[in-house]
């Protein structure tokens, strides 16, 4: 990724993304960010709840923080934040989440076309290589009469 | 879960609308159950806190994804004899169209009802059931009711 031209991410880390209404309703902070990587984190809270048995965190919030990461992570590559929409997104759930713990996702934007980026992620606790789910997303760039204005992340 | 267990004491499937209050993440949502016999049709309902894109503005994606997921659970739960929710092993969303900020509706189809594993689709639409904003499909384990 070097030979592209350096964008600085609009976010900095310990941002808590309040511009987006369900990234500040999950209290999802930005923990580090870097080009093309970020890392995300949302804490344990009662209300993300999935399974009152075993107060485990839903399913949903993973793919909820994932998307985000991912297109935190597009975005600082394309400086297209809010001009972002995800394509598709496939998360693999590797075990459960542990209650009471925080959960972070990093994510890292891989590709850049001129149209399409590509994402993968993990979300884990404190060991990267301890997943509790992995995901692989696309998005498109430019939505709303900004077709094909990424070129400054060197688009091709 | 409490709701599932006491229906399955009563020899009953259990209230849906009560499984979806039980899941304090569903609550936090705004997710109700429709069913009307065998058919069942799951609302968004819309708040502010499920925006993701404020300038268009559109739902957020995570939310739409959640929400399908959400779908294909408690579909699950109507057509599959457990005492546990499924658990999702993974799962595909393809975004068709933002999602307006509006109520969301979602149906859930079980395409293969395996011993340990379902397969699961499902589609969200806002207001025309033919112009679909979001599809899932999935896997879901499912821990059978010992006999």
């Amino acid at each position: 990724m070097s030979d592209l031209p350096p964008t600085v991410p609009d976010h900095k880390a310990g941002f808590v993304l309040a511009g987006v209404p369900h990234a500040a309703a999950l209290q999802l902070a930005i923990v580090e960010i870097k080009l093309g990587e970020v890392i995300c984190k949302v804490p344990y809270a009662e209300h993300l709840i999935g399974n009152p048995d075993t107060r485990v965190i839903h399913g949903g919030v993973i793919t909820a923080l994932l998307d985000n990461a991912c297109g935190v992570a597009v975005g600082s590559m394309t400086r297209l934040q809010g001009q972002i929409a995800t394509l598709d997104l496939r998360i693999d759930y590797m075990k459960s989440a542990t209650p009471g713990e925080d959960i972070f996702a990093f994510a890292e934007c891989y590709k850049v076309t001129k149209n399409i980026a590509f994402a993968r992620g993990v979300a884990y606790h404190s060991d990267r290589n301890d997943p509790i789910a992995t995901c692989a997303a696309a998005f498109m760039l430019g939505t709303k009469s900004q077709r094909g204005a990424n070129v400054a992340a060197g688009g091709k | 879960m409490d709701v599932i267990r006491r229906a399955t004491a009563e020899g009953k499937k259990p209230d849906l609308q009560q499984l979806v209050d039980a899941i304090p993440y569903c609550k936090f949502l705004g997710i109700e159950t429709d069913r009307k016999g065998t058919e069942l049709t799951t609302i968004l309902r819309f708040s502010q806190k499920l925006i993701g894109n404020p300038v268009l503005p559109a739902l957020h994606g995570g939310v739409v994804g959640a929400f399908l997921e959400v779908t294909a659970v408690i579909q699950l739960m109507l057509e599959v004899e457990t005492e546990d929710l499924p658990k999702p092993v993974d799962i595909g969303i393809d975004y068709l169209r933002s999602g307006k900020p509006v109520d969301t509706y979602a149906r859930a189809i079980v395409t293969k009802h395996g011993r340990r594993v379902c397969n699961v689709r499902a589609e969200a639409w806002q207001d025309e059931h033919t112009r679909p904003i979001a599809a899932l499909h999935g896997h879901f384990l499912i821990r059978p009711r010992e006999v």
